[in-house]
Formats: structure tokens, sequence, C-alpha cells
């Protein structure tokens, strides 16, 4: 028996939480070429947000968030991007994933390497933070056993109680 | 059974402590790894070639880039697995 988070602190810090684990989710994928971070770890705390979330206010809110579906779409999505970045390097004559031979910036292979980089790392970050959903989504309870909380109760029903 | 349990994780808690002391301290640049020809191509290469200042990025992204595609898949791979392992279908 799984119970949704009553309290209504916990309900509204993580209301106001989880957009700004999701904005540092996205810096921390951006700032992979410049810093410490990248895909992996990204992908994972944007996951994280996404879980947490659905372990507040139970699988079946967390699963409208994120649908099952779109979930299985996003996994395979960022897969496509990294092949996909490596055999445009093909398609323009190099190796695979060698990614100076792209002709974005005309003059700089250096520069075109690093932005290629940084979708590579976008994909990567996709593909693990659906992954990630993907896995609490399967190993929850089902939704049929929790209980049903309504989204915002009125602020005169918590003074009652 | 805890108390077996709480004794193996000591005790490898306590093997990591001590092969620890052996680690070269931080920053270190007379280890042999670091003298390696391999360590001293990348850390002369990476900016020139890859654009990225990150040189964990750097190998991760651009000179391991087949393996990190590999593990993407690997990752993949597992969830698919676990989709198809414990998913509930709607019967």
């Amino acid at each position: 028996m799984s119970r949704i988070q009553e309290s209504v602190i916990v309900r509204t810090i993580v209301r106001i939480m989880v957009p700004f684990i999701e904005l540092f989710a996205l810096y921390v994928i951006m700032h992979g070429s410049g810093g410490p971070g990248g895909g992996f770890q990204g992908g994972v705390i944007f996951g994280a947000a996404i879980i947490l979330y659905a372990m507040i206010y139970g699988i079946a809110k967390g699963k409208e968030r994120m649908p099952v579906t779109l979930d299985k779409i996003l996994a395979s999505t960022g897969l496509t991007i990294y092949a996909g970045t490596g055999l445009l390097c093909l398609f323009f004559g190099g190796k695979f994933l060698q990614y100076g031979v792209v002709p974005l910036l005309p003059d700089d292979p250096a520069e075109v390497s690093a932005l290629l980089i940084d979708a590579v790392e976008i994909g990567i970050g996709i593909t693990v933070s659906a992954v990630m959903i993907s896995l609490f989504f399967d190993v929850s309870p089902p939704e049929s056993e929790e209980e049903e909380l309504p989204a915002e109760l009125p602020i005169s029903t918590y003074r009652e109680a | 059974m805890k108390t077996l349990a709480l004794f193996v994780v000591l005790l490898a808690g306590a093997m990591l402590v001590y092969a620890g002391q052996d680690l070269p301290p931080f920053g270190d640049s007379t280890t042999d790894m670091y003298q390696n020809r391999v360590t001293q191509r990348y850390i002369a290469g990476t900016e020139v070639e890859s654009g990225v200042p990150n040189m964990v990025t750097a190998l991760l992204a651009n000179y391991r880039g087949y393996d990190t595609l590999g593990e993407t898949t690997v990752i993949f791979t597992a969830g698919v697995a676990v989709m198809l392992l414990l998913r509930r279908r709607e019967t």
C-alpha cells in the first residue's frame, strides 16, 4: 500500500523545488564542456526531479507529467541524437564521431567539435533521464493501490484537521 | 547475520582506507601516470583539438566517443530490459 504524501508543507516545497531542480539539470548538461558536469549527471538530476514529483504527488500524477509513451520515445531519441551526430560526421567525409569535419563554422574545426560535443551530451542526458524515470515507474506499486487526494485542498480543510 | 554483514562492510572500508594511503597527493606532477606520454599528449592536445576546456568531457565525448556511445546504449538496453521484465501490462 503506497500512500501519497499529505503534508501541505512537503507538497508545497516540492512544487516549488521541481522546476529549479530541472533547471539545474539543464545547467549541468550544458556546462558539461566547460566544467564539472555532463550528460550522465544532468540526466540523472532531471530524472530525480520527476521522480521526486511522482513520489510526493503519486505515481498517477507523475505519469500525467511524464507519460509512459513519451518516456519510451525520449529514451530512444537521445541515443538517436548521439548516433546521428556520429553519422553526420561520416556524411561529411570524416570518421565516425570525428566532429571537426562538419562544416558548421568553416574556419574552426575545434569550435565545431565543441558544439557537437554539446549535442552529444544533450543526447546522453535525454536518454539517461528517460531511462531513470521509466525504471522508477516500472518498480513502483500499481496506481490502483494509491489513495486519491485532490490536487489542491482548500486551506480551511487543513485548519479543521 | 547482521553482525557478519557489518563486519564485511567495515573490513571493506578499512581496506579502502588502507589502499588510499598509497595514492599520490592531489596535483602531484612527479607520478608515473602524469609523466606518461599518453597523458602529456592529451593534456597538450585537448584544448586545441576538441575545443572544450574540460578534459574529462573531451576524453569522454571526443577521443573516446565510440565508447560513450556504447555506454549510453548499455543504459538504454538496461532500461528496455527492465521495461520488458517488470512493467505491468493492462490485461
